[in-house]
């Protein structure tokens, strides 16, 4: 103690070095938070701007009107009854599907050579961009199965488009279970699918919940696939079937943008804020669901 | 302090010089014949032939990598969930080659349970902790049977008394040697003939490891016993019988009092001196 007082008093080269290490420090967090600002103060501008254009013409009318030639009258209802719908389904096909095929890949298969290239695979098809999602989702679904431009046909296209999001995701959170509750499990005697539906999918529960928001909260703002399968831009009824053809937020909000009035450019502003209210309150329940998980455990 | 011999005798060496390895009396419960282990190319044991006695505490010492962990492991098959691994020879529990293709794991592992170095409890509740190797087995017929199954296993893990008011609480929220004792009675629950316990006191505290070795000798009684320990003073006080490893190999196994006043072997002498290790 003695020996580090001493060596550090004021004056000393050494008392130098540790003030310049401080201040180092002190730089580099400042410099951290300023991106941080300035990341969100872009963000903010963005809701500001939005907010300034259609707060006016948000009222509960706007959220449960249909469209109309008219902008005043125009309304949201068609096309957030359409996501939502479109949502559900979506992620009612590929979680299922996801799950299971990261199950497969991780606990099963990935000792294999052919595990190994689908995975890569998966990465790649990750980051293809989404339109092509489309063009597979017009001939496999709308034309070959003859699902029509319907709900359904709309939610597949979703899925296959964010299911390498969910099986990348859970594979990591399976990934990060520890070794040793899969080796207590076994020890007493349990079978692999025991050990996995009993103590590791528990365990990875809340890590494959938060790819499961990523993934939606990317469904829920595409809008090329949708239009490549010709999800349309004016139905005047909300999907009542998974027959139905549907549009979605993103896609009214696209049309409205698109006419030369300003007064469409306010309902567009106005959907936009219906659109991230959505995104929001979806991806909330998400956290509560997994906070809530992660109590339970801690408890 | 330099006796550490750096080439170990070979087997045939040490068969010379003592003729045949201990056979122990009487019944025997565990017996590996020539057991060889490889992870890849690399083996871990080289032929490994000792026979277990029912009901009694056998400890297995040796410095860091000698295989002693990697042998424990092989007697319930634990080591075939890990990658590219290899087992030549036999292990017999009760007669019965564990490593014949028609045996099957999952009863093997109910027979022969496990506790690990580092206490792994289930995130879940303390009795669902003890429950779920009695679920998954369905070895209880009503709810009332698998509360009584799971008391009677907190109690012979000396645990009942300090949870018994919140069965219902996490098992994360107990101590590190509550959590070791947990572990024990979730092995116990599935009524095992045999309990390998691997290093199970090295992460706790002199009082929580004194309770473990307490343990250890009360349960004896009914259950065969394998202990890894590095703690040669542990291995002196629990067991009966203590089997030397180093460097993959069994160099020495006798009756605990010999391994530690009159080894056989210069090697083992070395070692439970402390002179290396």
């Amino acid at each position: 103690m003695n020996r580090a007082l001493t060596a550090s008093l004021p004056g000393s080269a050494d008392a130098r070095h540790i003030r310049w290490r401080r201040l180092v420090d002190r730089g580099f967090q400042a410099l951290a938070l300023a991106v941080l600002l300035a990341t969100l103060a872009a963000l903010a501008a963005l809701i500001a701007d939005v907010w300034r254009d259609g707060a006016g013409r948000l009222s509960w009318d706007f959220v449960t009107s249909f469209p109309s030639r008219r902008a005043s009258q125009a309304g949201i209802w068609h096309a957030l009854t359409g996501s939502i719908f479109v949502l559900v389904l979506t992620a009612a096909i590929a979680v299922p599907i996801g799950v299971a095929a990261a199950i497969y890949l991780e606990e099963y298969g990935s000792r294999s050579r052919s595990a190994r290239l689908i995975e890569i695979n998966i990465t790649n098809l990750a980051a293809v961009p989404s339109v092509i999602y489309g063009l597979l989702g017009l001939s496999l679904f709308v034309r070959m199965l003859a699902l029509g431009r319907s709900v359904l046909a709309g939610a597949a296209t979703l899925a296959l488009l964010v299911l390498p999001i969910v099986i990348l995701s859970t594979r990591e959170a399976l990934r990060a279970v520890p070794k040793s509750v899969r080796e207590g499990s076994y020890a007493l005697g349990a079978t692999k699918w025991q050990t996995i539906w009993h103590q590791v999918l528990p365990v990875a529960f809340p890590g494959i919940l938060t790819g499961l928001i990523l993934a939606l909260s990317r469904a829920i703002g595409e809008t090329a696939p949708l239009i490549t399968i010709g999800a349309v831009t004016f139905v005047t009824f909300a999907p009542d079937s998974i027959w139905s053809p549907f549009t979605v937020l993103p896609i009214q909000v696209f049309n409205w943008v698109s006419r030369p009035q300003p007064e469409f450019q306010a309902n567009a502003a106005a959907g936009i804020l219906v659109l991230l209210a959505l995104l929001l309150t979806m991806n909330a329940a998400a956290i509560w669901l997994r906070d809530r998980y992660r109590r339970k455990d801690a408890a | 302090m330099s006796a550490t011999p750096t080439v170990p005798p070979s087997l045939s060496e040490i068969a010379a010089r003592r003729g045949p390895p201990p056979r122990t009396p009487g019944p025997c419960k565990i017996e590996a014949d020539r057991l060889n282990f490889f992870y890849g190319e690399k083996r871990a044991l080289e032929d490994i032939s000792l026979q277990i006695r029912p009901n009694v505490v056998t400890a297995f010492i040796g410095p860091s990598g000698c295989g002693k962990s990697t042998f424990l492991r092989t007697l319930n098959r634990m080591n075939d969930i890990i990658a590219g691994t290899r087992v030549e020879g036999e292990v017999r529990i009760d007669q019965l080659n564990i490593y014949d293709p028609g045996v099957d794991v999952v009863a093997l592992r109910r027979k022969v349970g496990m506790v690990f170095q580092k206490s792994n409890p289930f995130p879940k509740s303390i009795f669902e902790n003890v429950a779920y190797g009695l679920r998954i087995n369905g070895l209880t017929a009503s709810k009332a049977d698998l509360s009584a199954r799971v008391e009677e296993s907190l109690r012979q893990a000396a645990l009942w008394d300090e949870v018994k008011d919140r069965l219902q609480d996490s098992a994360l929220a107990l101590s590190g040697g509550q959590q070791q004792r947990l572990c024990i009675a979730r092995a116990l629950a599935v009524r095992p003939d045999i309990l390998l316990m691997d290093e199970p006191a090295s992460a706790l505290d002199p009082i929580a490891t004194q309770r473990i070795e307490e343990l250890v000798y009360d349960l004896k009684r009914r259950y065969t016993i394998v202990i890894v320990t590095h703690n040669m003073q542990q291995a002196a006080r629990v067991s009966d019988y203590t089997a030397f490893f180093w460097l993959g190999r069994l160099v020495e196994y006798d009756r605990t009092d010999r391994i530690f006043t009159a080894p056989a072997e210069k090697l083992t002498e070395d070692y439970v001196t402390g002179r290396f290790g």
